[in-house]
Parts: structure tokens; C-alpha cells; sequence
């Protein structure tokens, strides 16, 4: 018979347009007044047309997606440093990104020009960025995440469409916030809820970092000076003065004891070949933002204690 | 429903051996590190590959690419890959020019699926076909200056040859790229243009062509009916076309005479832009091709940069793990692809909105799938060289925070199971009752836009627009790569070759997905926790010197890259060529042919049944 294909197919179309009503009065007439039944409205069970009123509601997003980095700093209230970056200013960010959207200045010491691993500026052109993701994902500090805020709408681009440091900093308690899975995930691959390079410290001065669970993921992290010896935390943390003099001599103390250490250093570094690989796989960002960074100074003293325990 | 002898690999050392017999002073192998195939002397070309397509049986063009070995070489050189329709791997055959001036022979006659990769080659590395027929830019205007793709070539916005620039780090003061290049005067001429004498001579040089110009030409028959060829020009803006695309069409009253495309609105030189890039910046760049099946897009160039990575000593395939989860991203991909074509192709048909809003409403689910498992709905980004970005999360979960209220959350293989086994099946039958048996579909759709089967291999069709016309070829059996060979599915096939057997094989392979998702569930299941990376995630990985051609059975055709490394000479993370295969783009060689004798109406229809994504099809 012709005409029974249309037919069959408004039959289709009717079934839709009825589903659309019966859901609605099954899910609680046209609002969902329970969450449950959006969950079920947006997920597969759902039948007909179902609309988020967005702007006045809005779908939430998953943690994974992505839109547009945002640096991390420490938490306000933390104490040792508050709102400190967690970006060591390495690089590979600006390396990995496709289309070229990052530009960072490296901090420098104003005394001794040489580099400190902190970003002095940090700038993301989010009309260049393309929302992939890599910086985040390549990131070996876990400094820089993608954000879900994706209303960024502006009246002037070349104003407002360049973020810089201040415009990007967000702290770590609003990455937990938006993330939990991930940054739950990030923390136990980094051992403990702090910055890789604390963590390393604190390991060094014999704490073990808080093993990191979604209950403890709030928790304020514990002042660490008491425990921990001076030079690497002052390293790591310190924005007061006396504590960056402090730093500065010791950089120029192990500057010049490298320079005197210089010929004799190589055949101790290559001697305990298990001892030395360990710490260059796990420092290897660390190799190419600081020349005069902190693995240094550490060396010889770190060797005689490998000679200790194997003379033991 | 089909079954066809498996060629074997050792099958392309035959064919090179009788080459060289044939032709001893004319073939010679390849023997540069990392290549493979044949450099066949240009004079002698066409008849070579006569003899490819009809002695040897390398039926089918996949790509005819050109390269420019500026710096390593003075020479260029025209690649092409040829395959055969039973299956098996290329015959790769090159022909060199030199640089000054280049001039290789057009192969058109012998596979007319060279049209388009002939004209491209000419206007981005300006080599000249003899015996074209019609060699004109495709992708840019007339009367551009220059070729864009030859290495010396530089763009208005160019800062160095190869990222990461080095103003970015690490003293990188944020400049924005219009700040160096003002409006206005961020066009480069060089020297030798006089600007008053410039104009753009491309509609001229297209009208003229099609033997037409002011004057009226009455056409011959009934007298009494006064009628006059007329040239309609459809789009580049109109909702018809997908994009932006353009039709030039010659009608005798309703009817259409010719039909040329025109096409490059959405022209960015993607593969310039590759050049410049790392291998690893190039992973979200292929989203932006075709944007809808992104997915597959990932796997087809991971697939050629692994190619080029396993000549390397410390390879490491993707684990068995990545290799599952990447068969269910294409798999899903396909059948997001074909639910927007069937969608569309309605509105093409007048169905206006209503089979495409149901269509999408069923993608949606997919793609909360993706956002939750790659962070994006499109522009996934989510495979990566030896293996994906993060393996399928537990929960699809969002969170509610400041801006975002209404939160979901579902057990990810729950929500797969019952996507794959309930969801997905029932909504295909879906859109079969709605639209298979409607007459006014079959009445718009059969026998209409037909492209027999000998002319879609040699108009390099691929995909469904090939299947339909009855070639079993699909690029999963042809050449398996990932673990197609274990799975268990069928090749669909339709014979008629018109726009209502491509809206079915379109059904068909939505089916197929499904049962080849159906396998992959348990194979999720009993992979739990396996690593989804072999080795550790590089971002700048060593690419060992030499090329390669990866290609995938993208929802739309054949997806291939071919990829040259210079390796460590020339830039050492950075493909020193780069090169989309686009479905979209070749699969328009045919649509001259399948529109003439049909009315204007009809072609949109066609073109919406080849299904074309203007970003690839443009790149």
C-alpha cells in the first residue's frame, strides 16, 4: 500500500513527541524536582526530548574535561607558602603546546641572575589555545590542570583574552574541588598530597608524606620547618627575606664548591652507578630548569653517605 | 557477506621484481633509509603505471602526494600509493623532479582518482601536470602568489621553521601575532608583484572553462521552447553544503549539464602547519579535520608516526589493553558519524530537522561517553603514540562546583553495556522504521546520484560511497591494523550505488559496529587494570628517519597519513612532511559524474550521501 512507510514513519515521530510528555509526568511533572530523576532524563532509560534550561541551569561537566589551563598555587591558608606556585617554570608546557599559546618568564635570582625555579610570568593566550590538554597531562609538577570554566565570553579580547599569572592561579583546593578522582590519582603517584619537590624533601629529612585518600583530601598539610632540615625546605619554600639571604649564600657556597669540586667530581659521580641513577631519572625536570638548583649541593654529601652505608 | 583472497605481503617484492623486468632502466628501488616502493623515471611514468594498474592489478590510487626535499635533495617528488581491491599492502611508486622546474605526468587517464591530488600538488608545490586536464588551483584562489608548501615558502605570520618557538621560553614576553603583523599590512608581497596589476582571475578562469561567458547560446531542439544554458552557482554559503562549499553548475533548464566543485573556504594549510609542528603537536590538529569522527582521526596518524617509530630499537607496541580501547572509540566514532549523515542527509531531503534532531540526540550519548573518558565531545585528542591519553574511567561523573549545578553520575561499564547492547541497537531500528520504507525517501533517493562500481575504484572513491557501489573494500580487512583480524564482522556491501543504498550501508555499518562492540565489552572486562601505555608517555619521542603511509577506515573513507622523518638533520622532532588523505576531499572527484543528467534538488541530496566534512575536505 503506498503511503504505509509515511505512515510507519509518523508513527515514529508521534511516539517521540508522547514520550516527551509521559516522562515528564512520570519524573515528577516538567521539573525534576529530584536529582535522581535528571540523572535519569540525561542518561539512557530517557525517552523523548528532554532540555537543560541552561543559562538558568547547567549541565555540570565531567572531571576530565578540558578547557583552558589554570596554574596551581598552594592553598591560602597553608602554612609555610601560602598561594606559593607550584610551577618550577621548566618549560615543557610551553614546549608540548601545539599551537604555541604559553609564554613563560623564568625567575631569576636578582642577585645572581641565575634561574630559581619559579615563574616570574606566565601568560596563556586562550584565543590561541586549542583546549588539548598536553599541558596538563606532560606537566612533571602537576603545576598546570585544565579548568571547567567555560563561560569566558568578553567585550575586549585583546585585553581580557590573555591571561596572565594572576588571572591563572587558582589554588590546589579548587583542583580537588572540580577534580576529586584525578587529583586523588595524581597525589598517589606523587606519594602525598604536596608538591613533588616538598615531597622529595620531606623524604630526605626522613618524613613520610601523608599517604593521600579521599578522606584526607581537605586536610591542611602540616608546617614542615620543625622537622626538616633548613636548606632544602628554605629551597622550596621562603619568601621572606633573611630566608632567600640565606638561600642565596648557600647557592654561592655550592656554586663554589662545585666550581672547586669540579675535576675530581666526575669519577665519584660515575663510581656508584645504582645510587646515581635513581636520583637523575627522578630529578629530570629538575636538570633543565635549575643549573644551580638544589640537586647539587646535595651530591657530595649524598655520596658519603652511600659510602657509609656500604662501608656497613 | 563477502569473502575475497587475502593477499599476501610478499606479494609487493613479486610485483617490484616484475617491474624491474619490465622496465629495467626505468625502476629502480628506493633505497634511501626507512623507505620502501620504487623510483620510477618520470618520462616513462604513464606507462608504468599502466602496467601497475592493469598487469600487475593495482587497481585502486589510494594517494598521489607530493614532497619537497629542499635542502636534503634539489628535487621533489610525487608518491603514490596504489593497492589493490582484493586486499593486501601498497605498491609505492615515486617519480622525481627537479626543483626548478617541476614536471611530472599527469596521471588522470589512468586513474581519473588523481584529479584532485594532481591539482593539489600544483598549487601547493607547483609542480605541473602535463595532460591534465584541467589544472587549476583547488584549494587557493588564482593568482596567489606562490606555492605554500614548498619549504623555502613562508607564511605572513611566520616566526621559525619548526615549534616550540624559541620566544616562548624562557624569557617568552607574550606578543600577540597581530601586534607584529598590523592589519592591513600582515600580507607579504614579494618583490617581483606589482600590486595594481593583481587580480584575482579565478572566477574568470572558471567560467571560461565551462565554454561560457555574456553572450546567450541558444541550445539546439524544439524551437518553440526558447531555452539557455545557465551556470548556477550553489554556495559557498548555503545550508546545503555542509560548510562551505561550492557548486558551479551548468543547467539546460532543470537539468544539469556539468557541475564543478570549488572548493577551500576553510583552507588553513593544515599540513603546513603540521610541517611546523612537532609529531606529537600534530595529535589534536587531526580533530580538527574531520570533526565529527575525531577519534578515528587520532588513531590513523598514531598509526603512522608507530609505523615510523617501530624502525626505531626501543619501540614498544601499544598494549593489548590500548589496542581495545582505541577499537571501541573508532567503533563509537563510526556510529556517531553515521547517525550525523543519516541525520543530514534527511534535511538534504527535506526532512527538515526532525530525523537529524533524533539522530543527534542519540550521538549525545556517545559523546558524554567521550567528554568523560578524552575530556572533550570532538576534539578528543585522545590517542597518543604507543597507546591513549587515560584509560576509560570508573565513574562518568561530573561535579558540581561554582558554575555547575546538574551533576550525573553513572558507572562507566554499565553505561557502556547497556549503550552498546540496548541503546544503540534500538535506536538504529529506530531510524529503519522511520526512514527505510517512507516512499517519499526511496521516491527522492533510488537510482539517484548512481556511480558504478568500475568508476568508483577509479575515482579513488572509499567508504560507503565505495561500498555502496558494491566494492567490498574496507580498509579493516584490506590491510587489518589494531585487532580487527580477531574480531568477528562483516564487510556491508550494496550494489545499486545510488543515495538510498549509501543511506543503507550507512544502517548496515552501524549494525556491524555494534556486534564488533559487543565483542569488544568482555574484552574490556577481562583487561581491567592492564596498562593502557607500553613504556612511558614521551613527549618528544625519537622518530627514526624514513616514511610512512598509516591509514584507518575513517567513517567517511579512507584516512591516511603519509609521514616523512628527516629525522635528525632537519629538525629533529618535526615531520618533515606531512600528509592528510582525506576521504572528504577525493570522494568529491566523483560528484561531477553521479550529478550530470539530475536536477538541482538532487544534488544536494548527493553530496549530502557522500557525507563531507568541509574541514578535511579544506584542511
Amino acid at each position: 500500500m503506498y503511503g504505509k512507510g509515511i505512515a510507519k514513519g509518523l508513527w515514529v515521530t508521534f511516539r517521540h513527541f508522547v514520550n516527551t510528555y509521559l516522562d515528564d509526568i512520570r519524573y515528577a511533572g516538567r521539573k525534576y524536582l529530584r536529582q535522581d530523576n535528571f540523572e535519569i532524563r540525561q542518561g539512557l532509560k530517557a525517552q523523548g526530548a528532554f532540555t537543560v534550561q541552561y543559562p538558568d541551569e547547567k549541565l555540570a561537566v565531567p572531571e576530565r574535561f578540558r578547557f583552558i589551563p589554570f596554574l596551581v598555587v598552594e592553598d591560602p591558608d597553608h602554612p609555610e607558602r601560602p598561594n606559593h606556585d607550584w610551577c618550577t617554570s621548566c618549560g615543557i608546557c610551553a614546549k608540548v603546546c601545539p599551537p604555541q599559546c604559553i609564554w613563560i618568564v623564568r625567575g631569576s635570582d636578582p642577585a645572581t641572575g641565575r634561574p630559581i625555579p619559579e615563574p616570574e610570568a606566565f601568560y596563556i593566550d586562550i584565543d590561541i589555545c586549542m583546549n588539548c590538554g598536553y599541558c596538563a597531562e606532560f606537566c612533571p609538577f602537576d603545576a598546570i590542570k585544565m579548568d571547567h570554566d567555560y563561560e569566558l565570553a568578553s567585550y575586549d579580547r585583546t585585553r581580557h583574552h590573555i591571561h596572565d599569572k594572576q588571572r591563572l592561579s587558582k589554588p590546589l583546593s579548587y583542583w580537588k574541588q572540580i577534580a576529586p578522582t584525578t587529583a586523588l590519582e595524581e597525589a598517589i603517584e606523587r606519594g602525598g598530597w604536596e608538591h613533588p619537590d616538598i615531597i622529595k624533601v620531606m623524604k630526605k629529612a626522613g618524613k613520610e608524606p601523608v599517604q593521600p585518600t579521599a578522606e584526607n583530601m581537605f586536610a591542611k598539610p602540616a608546617a614542615l620547618t620543625a622537622t626538616v632540615p633548613e636548606p632544602p625546605a628554605a629551597e622550596a619554600a621562603a619568601d621572606a627575606d633573611p630566608a632567600k639571604a640565606e638561600r642565596l649564600r648557600k647557592r654561592e657556597e655550592a656554586l663554589a664548591g662545585k666550581r672547586a669540586a669540579e675535576g675530581g667530581e666526575a669519577p665519584a659521580a660515575a663510581a656508584p652507578p645504582a645510587a646515581s641513577a635513581a636520583p637523575a631519572a627522578e630529578s629530570k625536570p629538575a636538570e633543565t630548569l635549575a643549573p644551580g638548583g638544589k640537586p647539587k649541593f646535595d651530591k657530595q654529601a649524598m655520596l658519603a653517605k652511600i659510602r657509609e652505608r656500604k662501608a656497613k | 557477506m563477502t569473502d575475497y583472497p587475502i593477499v599476501e605481503a610478499t606479494d609487493i617484492p613479486a610485483a617490484i621484481t616484475a617491474l624491474k623486468q619490465h622496465y629495467p632502466d626505468a625502476v629502480k628501488e628506493d633505497t634511501r633509509q626507512g623507505y620502501s616502493g620504487v623510483v620510477v623515471d618520470r618520462k616513462r611514468l604513464v606507462e608504468i603505471a599502466k602496467f601497475i594498474r592493469d598487469d600487475l592489478g593495482f587497481d585502486y590510487l589510494s594517494s598521489a602526494t607530493a614532497v619537497d626535499y629542499y635542502g636534503i635533495a634539489d628535487e621533489m617528488e610525487m608518491v603514490y600509493h596504489a593497492y589493490r581491491t582484493a586486499g593486501g599492502p601498497a605498491l609505492v611508486f615515486k617519480a622525481q623532479t627537479p626543483r626548478d622546474n617541476p614536471e611530472i605526468p599527469s596521471l588522470v587517464e589512468i586513474w581519473p582518482g588523481a584529479d584532485f591530488q594532481e591539482r593539489e600538488a600544483w598549487d601547493l608545490y607547483g609542480i605541473r601536470f602535463p595532460g591534465h586536464p584541467n589544472l587549476k588551483r583547488i584549494l587557493l584562489w588564482e593568482g596567489f602568489h606562490g606555492h605554500p608548501m614548498r619549504k623555502d615558502w613562508h607564511e605572513a605570520y611566520y616566526e621559525q621553521d619548526h615549534k616550540p618557538f624559541d620566544s616562548r621560553w624562557p624569557a617568552g614576553h607574550v606578543r600577540r601575532a597581530e601586534e607584529l603583523n598590523v592589519y592591513g599590512k600582515n600580507v607579504r608581497y614579494p618583490a617581483d608583484i606589482d600590486l595594481s596589476k593583481l587580480s584575482d582571475r579565478s572566477e574568470e578562469a572558471l567560467y571560461s572553462d565551462l565554454g561560457l561567458g555574456v553572450s546567450i547560446q541558444e541550445l539546439e531542439g524544439d524551437a518553440s521552447l526558447k531555452t539557455d544554458r545557465l551556470v548556477v552557482n550553489m554556495g559557498p554559503h548555503h545550508p546545503s553544503t555542509h560548510g562551505v562549499f561550492r557548486m558551479i553548475i551548468t543547467l539546460n533548464g532543470e537539468t544539469i549539464e556539468s557541475l564543478e566543485p570549488v572548493m577551500g573556504y576553510l583552507h588553513r594549510n593544515h599540513e603546513k602547519i603540521g610541517e611546523r609542528n612537532t609529531f606529537l603537536h600534530n595529535m589534536p590538529f587531526t580533530d580538527r579535520l574531520d570533526y565529527i569522527s575525531s577519534m578515528s582521526n587520532n588513531l590513523g596518524y598514531a598509526l603512522a608516526v608507530e609505523q615510523l617509530l617501530a624502525k626505531g630499537a626501543r619501540y614498544q607496541p601499544p598494549t593489548y589493553r590500548a589496542e581495545v580501547i582505541r577499537v571501541l572509540m573508532v567503533e563509537l566514532t563510526r556510529i556517531v558519524n553515521h547517525y550525523w549523515a543519516i541525520g543530514f542527509l534527511l534535511n538534504d531531503l527535506g526532512a527538515f530537522f526532525t530525523p537529524a534532531l533524533y539522530a543527534i540526540a542519540e550521538r549525545e550519548k556517545i559523546l558524554d561517553f567521550f567528554e568523560a573518558t578524552a575530556g572533550s565531545r570532538m576534539m578528543c585528542n585522545y590517542m597518543r603514540f604507543g597507546g591513549v591519553f587515560k584509560d576509560i574511567p570508573e565513574r562518568i561523573r561530573s561535579v558540581a562546583n561554582l558554575v555547575n549545578d546538574r551533576v550525573r553520575d553513572f558507572n562507566t561499564m554499565e553505561y557502556l553495556t547497556e549503550l552498546i547492547n540496548e541503546r544503540i541497537p534500538r535506536s538504529i531500528d529506530e531510524l529503519d522504521e522511520f526512514l527505510t520504507e517512507s516512499e517519499i525517501v526511496k521516491s527522492r533517493s533510488i537510482g539517484v546520484g548512481y556511480l558504478p562500481p568500475e568508476m568508483a575504484i577509479a575515482y579513488s572513491a572509499a567508504g560507503p560511497l565505495l561500498r555502496a557501489s558494491g566494492v567490498p573494500y574496507d580498509v579493516r580487512r584490506a590491510e587489518p591494523y589494531s585487532i580487527y583480524p580477531e574480531l568477528d564482522f562483516d564487510i556491508a556491501v550494496r550494489t545499486h550505488g545510488d543515495i538510498y543504498d549509501r543511506y543503507l550501508i550507512r544502517l548496515d555499518e552501524m549494525r556491524e559496529s555494534v556486534r564488533i562492540l559487543k565483542q569488544i565489552l568482555p574484552r574490556l572486562e577481562r583487561t581491567r587494570g592492564e596498562p593502557i601505555f607500553a613504556g612511558s608517555k614521551q613527549h618528544t619521542p625519537r622518530v627514526p628517519l624514513g616514511e610512512a603511509y598509516g591509514r584507518v577506515e575513517n567513517p567517511k573513507g579512507e584516512l591516511g597519513f603519509y609521514i616523512v622523518s628527516a629525522g635528525d638533520e632537519k629538525g629533529p622532532q618535526n615531520p618533515w612532511r606531512y600528509h592528510v588523505r582525506a576521504p572528504s576531499f577525493i570522494n568529491l572527484t566523483a560528484l561531477g559524474q553521479m550529478c550530470i543528467g539530475h536536477k538541482v534538488a538532487d544534488v544536494v541530496a548527493i553530496l549530502g550521501s557522500i557525507d563531507i566534512v568541509l574541514g578535511e575536505t579544506d584542511r
